[in-house]
């Protein structure tokens, strides 16, 4: 039930793969062994010029301060000696801005580029780096490895969409007939593949609202529709509630059924980059942490933890899927995270029953506090993935 | 500090003033008028350009032409309480609202409650006495009257049904409001706001002690930093998203915006004239989701707030007082994004409405899942509501990227009557 919300990405998606792997600056690693001695490396940008407080920087970790004391939107970038394959970028700074660009560099020559107002080769220069001492890894990050990562997500999606429609259709027949029973034990499975892949289905703002909105959010004079009207028909509160019609149910029915066939289609050609799938999975933890521990997702059917474990798998797909990725990173990040991942899976097994899971007003407060704290522990380092993987 | 002329008289003033001194001199109730501590205020507030520590002797006029709380320059505390009228008597409630006045008077005066009436041994002391020897410290005290002090259950308790202001009626439902009734609405209400906390939870104390059988607490909040400026004068401070708020908020020394969206008119509601040169006030207790803020990118914060963290610039570019570009388009669209709060709020988004906020952010300890249940307490004053207030919030609730990390738990709209004249009680003009 997430507001839609912009995406900030470090590469379009509609970019050639060569363009993505450059633009994140994914081959260098950002693992090195100690940071330059030699301080920040100030840039102004102008709408003329490009200065740099030094031209020469020992190798390591180097920090440049951007500051654009222009009048245009400016960008700053930091080539390889080829002046094309991009080791770091800083975009969208506004005039009188000042932006950081932290990169991990190896000796050799590069090339600076301020980039006012945004367009062609910008203002470039040249900077040496020199042999500091510092030892700097450089990972191997190889094409093919960000192409499974992406091209794996892609194809997890456009199977939990698959699922989800497939889930729908029943779930939809059934309701409509009047089968309210077989409707209960559909609802939660077939929920389980839309909340995989929530991050995706909010990116299209126009489907989140139509499908998932909770009563709560309700904006004033706001037709209510998709899941959560239904669920509440389903499982009725004891007051205040009129069941829906045969009419009101076939059309509630059929609207989400048509979104459902909106959002299949869609995925089909959608196509994401690393750093979609890892604030992705981040943002299925805050879902989990902000809806589904509270109880506030499902307050009619009680079914929160077949979502919670839904956002998990989500979460879980993309982070296995960065996996290889991270680990050249970040090993110590990768394994933490992986730890974290297990341990919030031990516990959710807990509340298994059946095929499913307890009704959540069974899990008692303590109980949920103790799924809270393991929810952070995991949230925590998994909110440093997408940065360790694309800086 | 040292360019300040009044210092030496503040020093002076603060020597007569404490508590300590008068309670030490037998009938000294009646010695500090409080025209005189308001002299310090009023000067101090106007001189000082730079950010100074809040001075504790400071002190505002409690009798003015509006009440105090609402344009003076914001204090560091607050504590804020609603109160529901038990008493059926028209006359029990006035002769509270007497009370509360002359209390009120005392305390932003530096003075102790009763003081000056005898009381024995044997008898508990008039003021509950912490505040003793402490200094005014700012305290003011600002008086709301709620919606259902006019009318409740269909009932005209107080015989001031056909008083009520038009626009004073319980805010809508606004999207992903949560509100909890044991933190929303009340029949009347008091701002309490000083630079130090003792002095502002003292004032509520003796207020609710005096109102005991007329009145009682519904609920009360506690705002441990101000999260706005209302001066030119006050640095901006930054509310618990790390970030600056209340850049463009409305100041005092903006008279002519002030008169415009602050303070409610002649000729404004012709069934509620007595509120002319007061306003409305609107409490809101917006818990903010720190856990997971703090678990997203600076990159996303920024983009959702509309503003760089580290000076309060806008994205769009310049300093923290620039104005911002709405146009201005970086590689992905607006530099200050479509969903941002600072382009939802801005008066070129809201029919050029500009809002004097108050707000305080807050702290109550942890929730049952052991998260910080914190946020920002937010006041604003307005001089209507249906038009200054409700439809922002309507557009922020629905749109705002940054409600994802925030959720409303209480709400209140009061009707906030003019200044107390000497003489006067707080609200003499609606029951006049």
């Amino acid at each position: 039930m997430f507001l839609n919300k912009t995406v900030a990405t470090c590469a379009l998606t509609a970019l050639p793969l060569s363009a993505l792997l450059s633009a994140c600056s994914l081959t260098e690693s950002n693992k090195s062994a100690g940071t330059t001695s030699d301080g920040p490396i100030a840039v102004t940008s102008s709408d003329d010029a490009c200065t740099l407080s030094s031209t020469k920087a020992g190798s390591g970790t180097l920090k440049f301060t951007v500051k654009n004391t222009g009048s245009k939107v400016t960008e700053f970038y930091l080539y390889a000696e080829d002046g094309k394959r991009i080791v770091g970028e800083v975009e969208n700074i506004g005039p009188g801005l000042t932006r950081e660009l932290v990169v991990s560099a190896k000796p050799g020559s590069y090339v600076t580029a301020c980039k006012p107002g945004m367009e062609g080769e910008g203002i470039r220069g040249r900077l040496t780096v020199t042999d500091s001492g510092r030892t700097t890894s450089v990972a191997d990050v190889s094409a093919a490895n960000i192409a499974k990562a992406t091209e794996g997500y892609a194809s997890y999606v456009k199977h939990e969409a698959d699922e989800l429609l497939e889930e729908t259709t029943a779930f939809v027949t059934a309701y409509q007939a009047g089968d309210d029973a077989k409707a209960r034990a559909l609802y939660p499975t077939a929920r389980q593949h839309w909340e995989r892949i929530e991050p995706v289905a909010e990116s299209f703002g126009d489907l989140d609202p139509k499908m998932d909105l909770r009563e709560a959010d309700l904006e004033k004079g706001q037709t209510w529709t998709g899941w959560h009207l239904l669920e509440k028909d389903l499982w009725p509160p004891d007051t205040g509630n009129r069941p829906l019609s045969k009419a009101e149910r076939a059309r509630y029915a059929d609207d989400l059924l048509a979104n459902t066939k909106t959002l299949h289609t869609r995925v089909q050609t959608t196509t994401y980059d690393l750093t979609q799938l890892g604030n992705g999975s981040k943002e299925l933890m805050d879902e989990v942490a902000t809806g589904k521990i509270t109880g506030e997702e499902e307050i009619w059917s009680h079914t929160d933890l077949y979502d919670f474990q839904a956002n998990v798998d989500g979460a879980k797909e993309a982070f296995e899927l960065l996996e290889p990725i991270l680990a050249a990173k970040d090993e110590e990040l990768e394994e933490e995270i992986d730890a974290r991942f297990d341990a919030l899976q031990d516990l959710l097994d807990e509340y298994r029953s059946g095929d499913g899971f307890v009704s959540y007003t069974e899990v008692t407060g303590p109980q949920r506090k103790e799924l809270s704290d393991a929810v952070n522990a995991l949230a925590e380092p998994l909110s440093k993935m997408t940065g360790a993987i694309t800086q | 500090m040292t360019e300040n002329p009044v210092t030496d008289d503040a020093a002076e003033q603060r020597g007569r003033l404490s508590r300590r001194r008068l309670l030490g001199t037998a009938g000294a109730g009646a010695v500090a008028g409080a025209a005189v501590v308001g002299g310090i205020g009023v000067a101090r507030a106007g001189d000082h350009q730079d950010e100074a520590t809040p001075d504790a002797a400071l002190g505002y006029p409690f009798h003015d032409e509006h009440q105090a709380g609402i344009v003076t320059p914001a204090q560091d505390r607050l504590h804020f309480a609603s109160f529901d009228v038990l008493t059926e008597s028209r006359d029990d409630l006035v002769a509270l609202l007497k009370a509360w006045t002359d209390a009120a008077a005392a305390m932003t005066a530096g003075r102790a409650v009763g003081s000056g009436t005898a009381t024995g041994y044997d008898s508990p002391p008039t003021d509950t006495g912490e505040a003793l020897g402490l200094p005014p410290s700012g305290l003011t005290l600002t008086f709301g009257f709620g919606p259902a002090l006019f009318e409740k259950d269909g009932k005209d308790r107080f015989g001031l049904r056909d008083r009520r202001p038009a626009a004073l009626r319980p805010l809508p439902h606004f999207p992903a409001d949560n509100l909890s009734p044991a933190r929303s609405d009340g029949d009347l209400c008091v701002q309490a706001c000083a630079n130090d906390p003792q002095v502002a939870v003292h004032a509520i104390r003796n207020l609710a002690r005096i109102g005991f059988g007329t009145v009682a607490m519904r609920w009360a909040q506690l705002g441990f930093g101000r999260t706005s400026s209302t001066s030119r004068s006050q640095e901006t401070p930054r509310n618990l998203l790390g970030f600056k708020d209340g850049t463009a908020n409305l100041k005092a020394e903006d008279t002519g915006e002030i008169e415009k969206f602050v303070w409610v008119g002649e000729g404004d509601d012709a069934a509620a004239g007595w509120l002319a040169g007061g306003s409305y006030l609107v409490a809101r207790r917006i818990n903010m989701h720190i856990e997971t803020w703090d678990r997203t990118s600076l990159r996303e914060q920024e983009g959702l707030v509309g503003r760089e963290r580290a000076h309060g610039a806008p994205l769009s570019g310049g300093s923290e007082f620039t104005e911002l570009d709405l146009e201005i388009k970086g590689t992905n669209g607006p530099l200050i994004p479509l969903d941002a709060h600072v382009r939802l709020a801005h008066p070129s988004q809201n029919n050029g409405t500009r809002l004097l906020r108050r707000g305080y952010n807050f702290t109550d300890g942890s929730d049952h899942l052991g998260r910080l249940d914190a946020g920002l307490f937010f006041i604003a004053f307005v001089r209507n509501p249906d038009e200054h207030y409700i439809p922002m919030q309507t557009q922020l609730s629905s749109k705002d990227g940054l409600m994802e990390y925030l959720q409303h738990t209480g709400s209140g709209l009061w009707a906030v009557p003019p200044g107390v004249r000497d003489g006067e009680y707080v609200g003499q003009s609606l029951f006049a």
